[in-house]
C-alpha cells in the first residue's frame, strides 16, 4: 500500500436527472414502444431506468418519420442552414458536457475521466467538424453536385455510446440525410439525452429518430426497405449478417467491425512512452475498443525490460468506481461481456500462456475484470486471434522487423496497429506494410474528427471521420 | 542435305494452300498460359457460327491457383512505385496499339480498340495522382502528423462483361491494376481475353498481377466469392440477378468489397474514380510532432 | 556504494564510452511524455489525501531566496519562516531547507541552529556556471565551511550541449569531492538543455558522477521546472536505482507556486518513482511563494473556509 492514498473523488451524480422511463424518440417526440427493458449501471447493477423497446412497427414509424423529414424539410434545406443546426448541436453538447459525461459513465461503466476528457469532447468536435461541411459538399471531391442518399439506418455499439452516435449522425445530417439510430441495448441513455438536445436545438422533427432495443430492433432497421443507407459499428459476426442482408439491395453500407491490433515495440523504442502506449492501447475503456492494441509484439531483445516496466505501470492502474475522477479502469459493460472475457482468459491459461494481473481489489457488486496480461503467447493461441474486447493483453515476441510485420498481418482483421521506434525510416517502412486502416506510430488510440477511421479485411469497409467520412452518405 | 532435293520441296510448299497455325487458347495464371487442370475445353464459334477454337474451361481448382498466383504477386505489385505501375500500364497500351490488328481480326471494332488503348493510357496516368486526390494530410487537433493514403484492397475477382469484349476487359482490369491490386478475371470471351493476356505478358506486367480464367462465371465465380483470400469482388459482368445476389451473399461471409455498377453502363463515358476507389483502403498514419 | 555502481563504472572511462552510453539510453517522445504528465495532472486529490499531501509538500520545501538584493535581514526572516511557517498553528511542520547564496550561508547557519532544517547553498558560479573549475571548487568549499550541508551546483550546459560529457562528469565528481559530507544537488538547468533526451542524458550523467539529487533549474531561466521534465528525471532516478542500487533524489525548482501544482508533482512522484521518494530526503521543491499557498490551502482544509494572503507572513 502506498503512503499516498488518494481519497475518493467522486464526480457528483446530481447533475443527471434520470427519469424512471424513456420512450422512443420518433418525429421529434418521445413515444411509447411496444415493450420495455431495464437499463442498469454495470458498476453497481443498479437499475437506472426503464427503456422502451422498439418493435418492427415502431421502427417502421421511425423510418416513415425520417422519410417525411427528408422529403419535406432536410433533404432540400440549404446546406448553410443544416450547418447551423449542427453547430448548435455541437455547442449544446459542450454546454451539457458534464451531464453527458456522468450519464455515460453511469450507463457504460467507463471512467469519468475518459467520458469527460475523450468521449464527450470528441462527440462535440465531430458535430462541429461536419457542421462546416454541410454547405461545402461540392468541394469534398465526390462530384460537382453530390446528393444525400435519403434515410440512414444506423446501429451503434455500447463501448462509446455518445461518440459513436456522433460519428454516425453528424456526417449523415451534414450530407442532408435523415437518420434512425439504434443505440446499443445496454447503453441507451446518452442517445436519449441527445434526443433532448435535438429538441433544444429545434432540429426539425423526424431528422433524428432514436429507437431503443436489442438485436431484433437493429435487424428491423437494417432490413427496412425504405432505408437507403446502413451504417453499423459492432462485431464482425453481426457485420457479416448485415452484409448478407443488404446483398442485392441498393442500400449503401459501411461497417466498422472488430479488430485484433498488433502493437509493435522495437528495441529502439522510447520505452517509457511505449509502456504508456501499451497501457492506453489495451486498458483504455476497459479494452472495450475495436481498435485496441490487444496483441503486444515486442522485440525479444527488450522484452524482459519492457514487461517489467509494463507490470510496474499496471500496478498503478486504479480500478473501480467509474464516477471517481481517479479511476483508470472502470466496469465491464455487461454480465454477458464479462463472461466472454472470463471464458477467453480461461482458454488463455488452459492453452499454457502465463497470466498476470496486478494486485487490485475489485468491487463486490457490478461487473469487473482486473487488467490482465498473458505472456508466452504464440500466434496459435486463441487469445492471440480472437477479439476479447476486454482488458486483456496477449504478449508475443519477434526477432526481426519482417517477423513483426508478418505476425501483425496474420489475422483476418485489419483495423489498427501500433509501431514504437525512434527510427523514422523503420516506422515508415513498417507502416507501409501493415494491413490496417489506422496506424499509430509512437502513439495509440488517438482519434480526431478530421482523421478517417476504418478497417481493412474483416474489420469492415468504409471510413468514418474526415472528408472520407462523407462518402458514405453521398451519391456522387 | 543435297541442294537439289531442297529446291523441289520448297516448290511443293509454294504451290499447296498454306494451312494456318491456329492458336491454342489456354488460361492465363501467374504469367503462364496453362491448360485448365480439369482438362476441359469448350467450343468457341465466330459470329457466323463457325468453329474457331476449343477454349480452356476454367474450373474451381484453376480459380484456386489463380488466387494463389494473385496473392503471390500482390506484395511486389502493391509495393511497386506509382511511377513504375504507370509505366507498366502505359506499356500495355503500347503493346495493344502494336497488336491492334489481332483484335480487329477477332471482330473487335477498330473504334473499340482505340477506346481500350486510350483507357489504358488514362489509367496509366492515374497511378501517381490518385493518392493526392483521395488522400492527404488531416489537420488533427493536437501535436500529430496525420496522413491518409489509399492502399489496394488486395486480390480482386472480377466477372468481366460479355460486351464490349476488349473495352469491357480493359475497363475492369486497368483500374484494379492501377491501384495496386492483383486481379482474377472471369470472362466468356476467351479469344479476346487470351489475346489481351498475350499483350499483358509482353508488357512488363509481373506474372500473377492479372490472371484470366475463361469459362463460366456461374461455375467459377462462386468459388472466388467465397474464397477467404480474395478481398474484392466486381460483379460488373454478372447480368443474372440471382447469381449476383448469391455471389454478394457469399462475399459477405468474409466482408469483401463488392462492386455492382448500375446496369446500362456507357463504356465510352469517363469512368470517374469509382472503379478505382472500389478496391482502395484508406490507411491513416499518426505520428507525434515533438522536439 | 562503489561496488553497486560497478555495472556502469566502465561507461565513464572515456568521452567515447560515456557518449555511447548516454546516447544509448532509450529516447523520450516529447508528445507522449507531455501527455503522461498531463494525465497525472488530472488526478483529483481531496480531503484526507490533500491534507496529507500539503503537510508533506511543506516538509519538502527548500525555501529559497537567490537575489542580488538578499541581505542578512532578509535571510534571517526567511529562516524564521522556515522554522515556523504558520505562527498560528504549531502543528504546521517546518520546511526541509533554506536555500541561499554562499555569502548568506553564515547568517542562515546562525539563524537555523538547532532547528534540524537543512542549509543549502548554491555554488559553482551559480546560475551560469561560467567560471574556472578552481573558482567553482573554492565557492563550494567556502559554502560548506560556512555551514552549508547541501550544495546546489550547476552543470556546465555549454560543455554538455557541445558533447563534452566527460568534462561535465569530471567537474561534478570534483565538486562532489569538495562537498565532503554535504549533499550534492546537481542542477541540470533543463530550460537550457531544451530536449527531453538531453534531460534524460544529463540526469544519468549527474547520477553517474555521484550527485545525491538531480535538480531541474536555477530558477533564473525560463522554463524552469515543468511536470514533464520532472517526469523524465523521476524515471531516471527510478531506473538508476534499478540498475545500480543507488537512490538519488529529485528537486524541481522554479515556477511551482500553487498547492495544486505541488500536489501534481507529488502524484507524479508517487506514480512514477514510487512512494519511496515521497520523503523530504528524496524529493524537494525549490520554491518561495509556494509555501504561502500551501499554508492557505492547509488552513482552508482545517477551517472549511477560504483564507487570504493577509493572514500569512510575507517573508
Amino acid at each position: 500500500m502506498s503512503a499516498f492514498e488518494y481519497a475518493p473523488a467522486p464526480e457528483s451524480r446530481s447533475i443527471v436527472k434520470l427519469q424512471p422511463s424513456y420512450g422512443l424518440f420518433i418525429d421529434g417526440e418521445f413515444t411509447d414502444g411496444a415493450g420495455s427493458f431495464k437499463t442498469i449501471s454495470p458498476a453497481s447493477e443498479e437499475v437506472l431506468a426503464e427503456i422502451a423497446e422498439a418493435s418492427t412497427a415502431d421502427v417502421d414509424r421511425a423510418v416513415k418519420a425520417a422519410r417525411r423529414a427528408y422529403t419535406d424539410v432536410w433533404g432540400s434545406m440549404p446546406g448553410r442552414e443544416r450547418a447551423k443546426y449542427l453547430f448548435r448541436i455541437a455547442r449544446i453538447i459542450a454546454e451539457r458536457s458534464r451531464e453527458l459525461a456522468v450519464l455515460e459513465s453511469l450507463n457504460n461503466g467507463k471512467p469519468i475521466k475518459e467520458s469527460r476528457d475523450v468521449d464527450v469532447p470528441l462527440a462535440a468536435a465531430h458535430f462541429f467538424y461536419y457542421a462546416g461541411w454541410a454547405d461545402k459538399l461540392p468541394y469534398a471531391g465526390f462530384g460537382a453536385d453530390p446528393r444525400p442518399l435519403g434515410v440512414a439506418g444506423q446501429v451503434i455499439p455500447w463501448n462509446f455510446p455518445l461518440l459513436m452516435l456522433a460519428w454516425k449522425i453528424a456526417p449523415a445530417l451534414a450530407a442532408g440525410n435523415t437518420v434512425v439510430l439504434k443505440p446499443a441495448e445496454t447503453t441507451p441513455l446518452t442517445a436519449l439525452l441527445f434526443a433532448e438536445i435535438c429538441q433544444q436545438a429545434d432540429l426539425p422533427p423526424g431528422v433524428v429518430n432514436i429507437v431503443t432495443g436489442a438485436g431484433e430492433t437493429g435487424a428491423a432497421l437494417v432490413n427496412h426497405p425504405d432505408v437507403d443507407k446502413v451504417a453499423f459499428t459492432g462485431s464482425t459476426e453481426v457485420g457479416r449478417i448485415i452484409a448478407r442482408a443488404v446483398a442485392g439491395t441498393n442500400k449503401k453500407v459501411t461497417l466498422e467491425l472488430g479488430g485484433k491490433a498488433a502493437n509493435i515495440v522495437f528495441d529502439d523504442a522510447a520505452i517509457d512512452q511505449a509502456v504508456e502506449g501499451i497501457v492506453n492501447g489495451i486498458f483504455f475503456n476497459q479494452g472495450h475498443v475495436c481498435c485496441a492494441g490487444s496483441r503486444l509484439l515486442v522485440q525479444e531483445s527488450v522484452a524482459d525490460q519492457l514487461l517489467e516496466s509494463l507490470k510496474r505501470r499496471m500496478a498503478t492502474l486504479r480500478v473501480g468506481d467509474p464516477l471517481d475522477k481517479n479511476t483508470d479502469v472502470g466496469a465491464i459493460n455487461s454480465a454477458e461481456q464479462l463472461s466472454r472475457i472470463k471464458a477467453l482468459a480461461e482458454i488463455g491459461s488452459a492453452e499454457g500462456a502465463e497470466r498476470w494481473s496486478p494486485a487490485c481489489e475489485l468491487p463486490e457488486r457490478g461487473f469487473w475484470f482486473a487488467p490482465t496480461i498473458f505472456t508466452g503467447v504464440s500466434q496459435a493461441h486463441r487469445i492471440a486471434r480472437e477479439e476479447i474486447f476486454g482488458p486483456v493483453l496477449s504478449v508475443l515476441t519477434f526477432r526481426t522487423p519482417g517477423e513483426a510485420i508478418e505476425k501483425a498481418n496474420n489475422t483476418p482483421y485489419g483495423l489498427s496497429a501500433g509501431i514504437w521506434s525512434e527510427k523514422g525510416s523503420r516506422i515508415l517502412a513498417v507502416a507501409d506494410q501493415l494491413r490496417a486502416g489506422v496506424v499509430w506510430a509512437n502513439t495509440f488510440n488517438k482519434f480526431d474528427p478530421t482523421s478517417p477511421f476504418g478497417g481493412y479485411k474483416e474489420s469492415g469497409y468504409g471510413r468514418e471521420g474526415g472528408r472520407h467520412g462523407l462518402e458514405a452518405y453521398l451519391a456522387g | 542435305m543435297p541442294a537439289k532435293k531442297k529446291e523441289s520441296a520448297d516448290s511443293a510448299v509454294a504451290t499447296a494452300p498454306r494451312l494456318a497455325v491456329r492458336k491454342t487458347y489456354k488460361l492465363f495464371i501467374g504469367g503462364a498460359f496453362p491448360r485448365s487442370e480439369s482438362g476441359r475445353t469448350y467450343v468457341v464459334a465466330d459470329s457466323k457460327g463457325q468453329f474457331v477454337a476449343n477454349a480452356a474451361q476454367a474450373s474451381r481448382k484453376d480459380a484456386r491457383d489463380a488466387v494463389l498466383a494473385a496473392r503471390a504477386a500482390f506484395g511486389k505489385w502493391s509495393g511497386a512505385t506509382a511511377y513504375n505501375k504507370g509505366q507498366v500500364i502505359y506499356r500495355v497500351a503500347e503493346m495493344l496499339e502494336g497488336r491492334r490488328d489481332e483484335f480487329t481480326a477477332l471482330e473487335v471494332p477498330a473504334s473499340e480498340v482505340d477506346e481500350a488503348i486510350d483507357r489504358l493510357v488514362w489509367y496509366a496516368g492515374w497511378t501517381d495522382k490518385l493518392a493526392q486526390v483521395v488522400g492527404g494530410a488531416n489537420p488533427v487537433a493536437g501535436p500529430y502528423f496525420n496522413i491518409s493514403s489509399p492502399e489496394p484492397s488486395g486480390v480482386v475477382a472480377v466477372v468481366a462483361p460479355s460486351q464490349p469484349t476488349l473495352l469491357g476487359l480493359v475497363s475492369v482490369i486497368a483500374p484494379a491494376m492501377a491501384t495496386g491490386n492483383t486481379v482474377i478475371v472471369i470472362t466468356d470471351a476467351p479469344r479476346v481475353a487470351i489475346t489481351l493476356a498475350e499483350v499483358l505478358a509482353t508488357s512488363d506486367v509481373p506474372g500473377g498481377v492479372v490472371n484470366i480464367l475463361t469459362g463460366s462465371a456461374a461455375e467459377v465465380a462462386p468459388w472466388l466469392a467465397s474464397h477467404s483470400d480474395v478481398n474484392g469482388l466486381d460483379l460488373t459482368g454478372v447480368a443474372d440477378t440471382k447469381l449476383a445476389l448469391e455471389l454478394e451473399q457469399a462475399a459477405a461471409e468474409t466482408l469483401k468489397r463488392v462492386r455492382r455498377p448500375a446496369a446500362g453502363l456507357d463504356w465510352t463515358a469517363d469512368p470517374g474514380l469509382a472503379p478505382m476507389t472500389a478496391y482502395l483502403e484508406t490507411k491513416t498514419v499518426w505520428h507525434p510532432k515533438g522536439l | 556504494m562503489t561496488a553497486t555502481i560497478s555495472p556502469l563504472s566502465e561507461v565513464t572511462r572515456s568521452d567515447a564510452a560515456l557518449r555511447t552510453f548516454l546516447h544509448g539510453l532509450p529516447g523520450v517522445d516529447r508528445v507522449g511524455a507531455d501527455a503522461r504528465a498531463a494525465g497525472l495532472g488530472t488526478r483529483s486529490i481531496k480531503t484526507t489525501a490533500k491534507a496529507w499531501a500539503i503537510d508533506l509538500a511543506i516538509r519538502m520545501v527548500d525555501l529559497t531566496t537567490l537575489e542580488g538584493s538578499d541581505t542578512p535581514g532578509k535571510v534571517r526572516a526567511l529562516c524564521a519562516k522556515a522554522r515556523q511557517p504558520d505562527p498560528g498553528d504549531p502543528a504546521c511542520p517546518s520546511v526541509a531547507a533554506i536555500c541561499v547564496y554562499p555569502s548568506m550561508v553564515p547568517t542562515a547557519a546562525e539563524a537555523l541552529r538547532g532547528s534540524g532544517i537543512h542549509l543549502a547553498s548554491v555554488a559553482t558560479a551559480f546560475p551560469s556556471g561560467q567560471a574556472p573549475l578552481k573558482v567553482k571548487l573554492d565557492d563550494t568549499r567556502a559554502a560548506v565551511a560556512a555551514g552549508a550541508d547541501e550544495i546546489d551546483m550547476v552543470i556546465s550546459r555549454g560543455a554538455f550541449l557541445s558533447g563534452r560529457y566527460l568534462e561535465v562528469f569530471e567537474e561534478i565528481t570534483a565538486i562532489k569531492e569538495a562537498c565532503g559530507k554535504a549533499h550534492l544537488k546537481v542542477i541540470l538547468e533543463t530550460g537550457e538543455l531544451v530536449t527531453y533526451d538531453n534531460v534524460r542524458r544529463a540526469s544519468w550523467l549527474a547520477m553517474l558522477a555521484g550527485g545525491d539529487f538531480i535538480k531541474t533549474s536555477t530558477g533564473k531561466v525560463a522554463p524552469a521546472a515543468t511536470l514533464p521534465v520532472t517526469l523524465i528525471m523521476l524515471e531516471a532516478v527510478r531506473d538508476f536505482l534499478d540498475t545500480t542500487g543507488r537512490k538519488v533524489g529529485v528537486k524541481p525548482a522554479g515556477g511551482i507556486r500553487t498547492t495544486k501544482d505541488a500536489i501534481k508533482y507529488l502524484v507524479m512522484v508517487n506514480e512514477i518513482a514510487g512512494d519511496g521518494w515521497l520523503d523530504p530526503d528524496w524529493f524537494r521543491f525549490g520554491a518561495s511563494t509556494l509555501l504561502n499557498d500551501l499554508l492557505m490551502q492547509r488552513t482552508k482544509l482545517a477551517t472549511g473556509h477560504y483564507s487570504g494572503p493577509d493572514y500569512f507572513t510575507l517573508d
